[in-house]
């Protein structure tokens, strides 16, 4: 019988063949924590009685959310990671070196991997064919300990995208299109795949962009074959050895296929407060806007800055508009500092933070008041997440984002191409 | 134990239970805990009392990882979270704190009604309604998580992941 991606990996790493349903331990080969979750994993790593982690050049601490940090509370945490780092071996991934799931997939995450994180966009690594998947400080504390973790294997939902996609349309539309068709609970506790030829032709940025929100429909990864794109990311990325061909089994048994049709598709933008809530532009009627916001996990790479910059060359940012741009990572702001895509979005009217999760989950660089409206390319929009509870997030890709900067309002990019 | 229900409807993210503004507080978990529910129930921290349940609709405990809003669900002396249906990093959390998380009809639970689990035998008696709502007991793996006291109890006894498998 033929076996997902999923199933394929979790046998690799349980030294048995496994299927859809069983409960088996796995070996990891990658676990991270970043400064919200991290503390609590090393205090889970001490009251287990471990003095050391299971392989320390593989056990990463980020300090991306509060980076560099806002209140002394955090100063603290941060301290204390590094201590601990420090005193174990364990990489510290230090203030304005990037987001986690970023800095994994330039330098850690490779195809057929199982990859742990105290994160719950740790699914971002999907898009280089791993197991990666979003768990708490506990499990994340075993996994660094110990060098495994239990799970059930997953059942596989297959998402099968055919068709040219239209100009205007990019990742984050197809994974807000489709999380809007299935619900923000419609894969919990499934295995998302992608495939059709309009996903094999998508860059590794828009796959990265879909596996990071997999996570929105509730799943417990998003996951993609490898391919030549994939060896193209490990080449840019200087570590061609890292690649290997992976994908599921033509007689593999999925619990549904959904098939999706690129053609129509259209920018699409979710509205408060649910990542479910989603409408195409042309639907969304007038809704103005005081920040915009490109970066984050899921739309923080430099395809994603070029994409606004393109829209912004030689454009000014409306006069009520405050649009903050944070690159995912240190890497992706020196290449965008190089290629002149950082001066555009500049001299456009944007402002520029360090690398990191800036804005996105309401502690600094940009958090909402009471009764403002944010245009995001982050993946979440719940109720009070960038600030005030009485503050809306929508959620829209960085051609959105760079349209919206323009004219004051969620605006249609297309036009703009 | 008895205690009485607190009910949530739908699509309480981990954002609910514990803001994400509160990050700052995630190493001073007794001052975190007070913040329980800001927004959806103001003053849940001090009306709550010790074996209390609550009780929601789908996808309870969606969106980030933090464990701290399972934590903090703990701290304030919930006995087990009740809902028709669980996010998923938010249902392992539940067990590896040694809190029980359970899939049932809640629309059978008013507010303020007190109920008793019987986490075992896979059945809640409502008094209020003086009625019994069965449910699918737990899963096998968590429920020796729980026995143990949690993923770090059940890790400090064997050295080891030991589930029964
Ligand atoms: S950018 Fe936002 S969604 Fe991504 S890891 Fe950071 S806080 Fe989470």
């Amino acid at each position: 019988m033929g076996m997902t991606l999923a199933e394929k990996i979790l046998s690799e790493h349980a030294g048995k063949k496994v299927q859809a349903g069983e409960i088996v331990i796995v070996q990891t080969d990658l676990a991270y924590a970043q400064d919200g979750t991290g503390p609590l994993a090393v205090r889970k790593i001490q009251e287990m009685g471990f003095e050391k982690v299971f392989n320390p050049r593989k056990t990463i601490f980020f300090l991306d959310h509060a980076a560099p940090s806002p209140k002394f509370e955090l100063s603290n945490d941060h301290t204390f990671l590094r201590g601990f780092s420090e005193r174990t071996g364990c990489r510290i991934s230090d203030v304005g070196y990037g987001i986690s799931h970023q800095v994994v997939a330039e330098e850690e995450v490779k195809p057929g991997d199982v990859v742990i994180g105290a994160d719950s966009h740790t699914c971002t690594g999907g898009a280089l064919s791993a197991f990666a998947t979003g768990v708490g400080s506990t499990d994340a504390a075993v996994a660094m300990a110990l060098g495994k973790i239990w799970f059930r294997v997953p059942e596989t939902i297959r998402v099968v995208m055919n068709g040219k996609l239209p100009a205007g349309v990019y990742g984050k539309d197809i994974i807000l299109h489709l999380i809007g068709k299935i619900g923000a609970a419609g894969a919990t506790y499934k295995a998302l795949e992608f495939a059709g030829d309009a996903i094999e032709h998508l860059e590794m940025a828009g796959r990265m962009t879909i596996a990071n929100m997999a996570v929105e429909a509730g799943a417990k990864v998003g996951i993609f074959s490898s391919d030549e794109i994939t060896r193209d990311w490990l080449n840019r990325m200087e570590r061609p050895e890292d690649f290997r061909e992976l994908a599921s089994d033509l007689d593999a048994i999925y619990e549904k296929t959904i098939e999706i049709d690129a053609k129509p598709l259209k920018p699409t933008i979710a509205c408060p407060h649910q990542v479910d809530n989603t409408r195409t532009i042309d639907e969304i009627g007038e809704v103005s806007v005081n920040q915009v916001y490109l970066g984050t996990s899921c739309n923080g790479r430099l395809e994603d800055l070029r994409i606004a910059a393109d829209i912004l060359k030689g454009k000014k940012i409306h006069p009520k508009i405050r649009m903050i741009v944070t690159p995912g990572s240190r890497l992706v702001y020196l290449e965008a500092l190089k290629d002149g895509t950082m001066e555009i979005l500049i001299e456009a009217g944007a402002l520029a933070m360090p690398p990191g999760c800036g804005a996105c989950v309401g502690l600094h660089e940009g958090v909402l008041g009471d009764g403002e409206v944010c245009l995001a390319t982050q993946p979440r929009n719940f109720q009070g997440r960038m600030g005030s509870p009485n503050s809306f997030i929508y959620l829209g890709s960085p051609a959105v984002a760079a349209a919206t900067a323009i004219e004051g309002k969620i605006a249609d990019p297309r036009k703009y191409l | 134990m008895k205690g009485r229900a607190w009910k949530f409807g739908d699509a309480i993210s981990t954002d609910h239970i514990i803001p994400g503004r509160y990050f700052y507080l995630r190493s001073n978990l007794p001052e975190l805990a007070k913040h329980i529910f800001e927004y959806e129930k103001p003053n849940f921290s001090e009306k709550v009392s010790r074996g209390d349940f609550i009780v929601a609709g789908h996808n309870f405990g969606q969106g980030s990882s933090r464990e701290h809003a399972a934590i903090v669900v703990k701290m304030n002396g919930i006995q087990a979270v009740l809902a028709k249906s669980f996010a998923r990093i938010f249902y392992r959390n539940c067990f590896n704190s040694g809190l029980p998380a359970v899939i049932c009809d809640t629309d059978k639970f008013g507010e303020g009604d007190v109920l008793e689990l019987f986490l075992d035998e896979g059945r809640i008696i409502n008094y209020s309604r003086n009625e019994t709502v069965s449910f699918i007991p737990i899963p096998p793996v968590m429920k020796q998580i729980l026995s143990d006291g949690g993923l770090v109890e059940h890790v400090k006894k064997y050295g080891d992941i030991r589930l029964n498998l």
